[in-house]
């Protein structure tokens, strides 16, 4: 982020465009259909947001640089360059009112993916320094301190002796050879301890070996949420280090959707080189050990349960049945919503947009979708698979004055496993 | 220039030049797009890349169901008219005869008065969304002058050819040569406007496919 100029922008802009960006560009015909896939068009009705239109920087330096006829425009003098005043119209609409969710991307007719053009056009805004002050704020954080939100170490060690104190459990900490190497967001060590105490619970019901890493607890990957693939790529080795040192056969990636597409699908393309051990969300993880019979559950919840599909996670991390099998097992009454699963809506927070305090507003307004959505199936109780989704949820509900408890996925199962085992 | 002679130039070099340009340009804006190339995706697969591609190739096509009563004036007159102008230039008897003189093979042709409904159903929906073009505030935002140009040149070759055969306006010459010169415009167009799409929607549908099906996502 240091020495950002407008000319590093167009150079990552130029980076950026690959055959399938170039096909995407060729491809659009502007009819219009991704702005209905957008929550951020569907609750406000402004055509600014058009998912499209939130690319046209990018778009024009395609154009100009790789395009026959663009290129011959650009040498005659016809084409309008990007400028610094362009982008700063545009970091907003990058920034502040896309959370890369990638619904639009499901919908297009001639089958852009738009959340990748937007992950891509990231870089160019990042390297011009038109990247907003929050998500700044926070890459830093990740760098320097290890952790977007500034959780330390001893936070997470002071934490751990709670957890263990509370409920007698053992909390592994930098255990050579464990099986599992788990992964937690700053989200959840300074929300939402429940998570790791839940960890505790299945693991030794289940009886897997598994550790945290104190040189790297932290899942979350701001790099890749701003844009710059350096330090994405930095935070990613952190976690490629622990597991080698550790000997650990597989990561697990916490309730985070963002993580998960971080370390599973980003990371090894960040790094440069395959993993060398497999990378697994908790959902699958815990659908794993239910398939093996090591999950067992009594009791069910009695209320209306519906379960939102975090984006990452599900349309673009592929995480769909699992969660519906887990949540089976302990609901009595599971009911979808409509266009639940890879067609879900976005919560409104993700990619970066909730540590964007400019968008706050905009992220409260666009939630009347995710309102529309739990109103269709009167839901009593919302679980999820994701605590930034979560505190964004819970914060959204109160706006709406709804009165719906928001429940981690894995804290739902830990509080009904069987007690038989021990 | 004698109407015959002007029909002579609209079939004879006007037709050579717009062919070359149409076939060239093509060809120049597919290769721009694949040397571009793409990186090796090195996480570990959890679907097939090819699968997913092949799959949303089809798939796009139709779309899902909320989407569509969502968005259903757009894909009910984008079906009408793709269809319409792939049954009338496909399947109207003098467009078979000219396949048949250029590549040697021939097919059944459609009822002319069929064609001729068609044709008038297919000019209605593309009314239709020039209107929502400009009413729709997504659209008309969205909307540059290569859209309206793009407009121009595909319901050209619908207007004249639809004037030709009911002999409307001019000399039956003539008409022939104005609707020849218009389909000329439009292969012109072709390679430097959005219409690529009827060629590069495969490789962008493939590429979406291919990113969410190494995932494990059906897109």
């Amino acid at each position: 982020m240091s020495g950002a100029s407008l000319e590093r922008g167009l150079h990552a802009f130029k980076e950026a465009i690959d055959a399938p960006v170039a096909s995407f560009f060729s491809s659009c015909v502007r009819c219009g259909l991704c702005a209905h896939a957008c929550l951020f068009y569907t609750e406000t009705g402004d055509p600014k947001y058009t998912p499209i239109h939130k690319l046209e920087p990018l778009r024009r330096v395609w154009q100009q640089e790789y395009s026959f006829w663009g290129r011959f425009a650009k040498a005659l003098g016809l084409s309008r360059p990007v400028s610094d005043d362009m982008l700063t119209e545009w970091e907003t609409l990058v920034y502040d009112s896309c959370t890369m969710c990638g619904r639009c991307s499901m919908v297009c007719p001639v089958g852009n993916d738009i959340a990748y053009m937007i992950r891509r056009m990231r870089e160019g805004m990042a390297a011009s320094g038109h990247a907003p002050q929050g998500l700044i704020g926070a890459t830093q954080r990740a760098v320097t301190i290890g952790s977007p939100m500034g959780v330390k170490l001893p936070a997470l060690q002071a934490q751990i002796r709670h957890i263990e104190q509370d409920t007698g459990l053992k909390i592994p900490m930098d255990v050579e050879g464990a099986d599992y190497l788990c992964l937690l967001s700053s989200m959840e060590i300074m929300n939402f301890p429940e998570y790791t105490e839940s960890l505790a619970k299945i693991f030794k019901h289940a009886g897997v070996s598994w550790t945290l890493s104190s040189e790297a607890f932290e899942a979350t990957n701001s790099g890749i949420q701003i844009g710059v693939s350096e330090i994405a790529a930095e935070l990613v080795q952190r976690i490629v280090d622990a597991a080698e040192k550790l000997k650990v056969k597989t990561v697990i990636s916490p309730e985070c959707g963002h993580a998960y597409m971080a370390i599973r699908w980003e990371g090894p393309n960040l790094i440069g080189k395959p993993f060398n051990f497999k990378v697994l969300h908790i959902l699958e993880v815990l659908d794993e050990l239910r398939e093996q019979g090591r999950l067992k559950t009594t009791g069910k919840e009695a209320q209306r349960l519906t379960y939102h599909d975090p984006c990452q996670i599900a349309r673009r991390g592929g995480v769909v049945q699992q969660p519906r099998n887990l949540l089976n097992m302990v609901a009595d009454d599971f009911v979808e919503m409509p266009e639940a699963g890879t067609m879900n809506w976005c919560c409104g927070a993700g990619g970066g947009v909730s540590s964007n305090e400019r968008a706050d507003e905009l992220r409260l307004k666009v939630f009347n979708r995710k309102k529309a959505q739990l109103d269709a199936v009167k839901a009593e109780g919302l679980v999820s698979a994701c605590s930034n989704c979560r505190i964004h949820l819970e914060e959204g509900l109160e706006e709406y004055h709804m009165d719906i408890p928001v429940l981690s996925l894995t804290e739902t199962i830990a509080e009904h496993l069987a007690e038989d085992k021990t | 220039m004698s109407e015959t002679e002007f029909l002579l130039w609209v079939r004879g070099p006007a037709f050579q030049v717009a062919t070359i340009i149409f076939l060239l340009g093509v060809v120049v804006r597919i290769l721009e797009i694949l040397v571009l190339g793409r990186k090796p995706d090195l996480a570990e697969a959890r679907g097939s890349a090819v699968a997913g591609g092949l799959r949303a190739i089809i798939s796009r096509s139709f779309a899902e169901r909320a989407t569509l009563q969502r968005t259903a004036f757009t894909e009910v007159t984008g079906w009408i008219f793709h269809i319409g102008i792939f049954v009338i230039l496909l399947l109207f008897a003098p467009h078979i005869l000219l396949f048949e003189e250029v590549f040697g093979v021939s097919w059944p042709a459609l009822p002319t008065t069929v064609i001729d409904a068609t044709t008038i159903v297919t000019i209605i929906a593309l009314l239709a969304v020039l209107i929502h073009r400009i009413a729709n505030p997504v659209m008309r935002f969205l909307s540059r002058f290569q859209d309206y140009l793009v407009w121009l040149v595909t319901i050209l070759p619908l207007v004249t050819g639809y004037m030709a055969f009911h002999r409307i306006g001019l000399t039956p010459t003539m008409l022939i040569a104005v609707h020849i010169l218009s389909v000329e415009l439009l292969m012109v167009t072709f390679p430097f406007t959005k219409l690529m799409h009827a060629f590069t929607l495969f490789m962008s549908r493939y590429y979406d496919g291919a990113i969410a099906g190494y995932k494990g996502v059906n897109s």
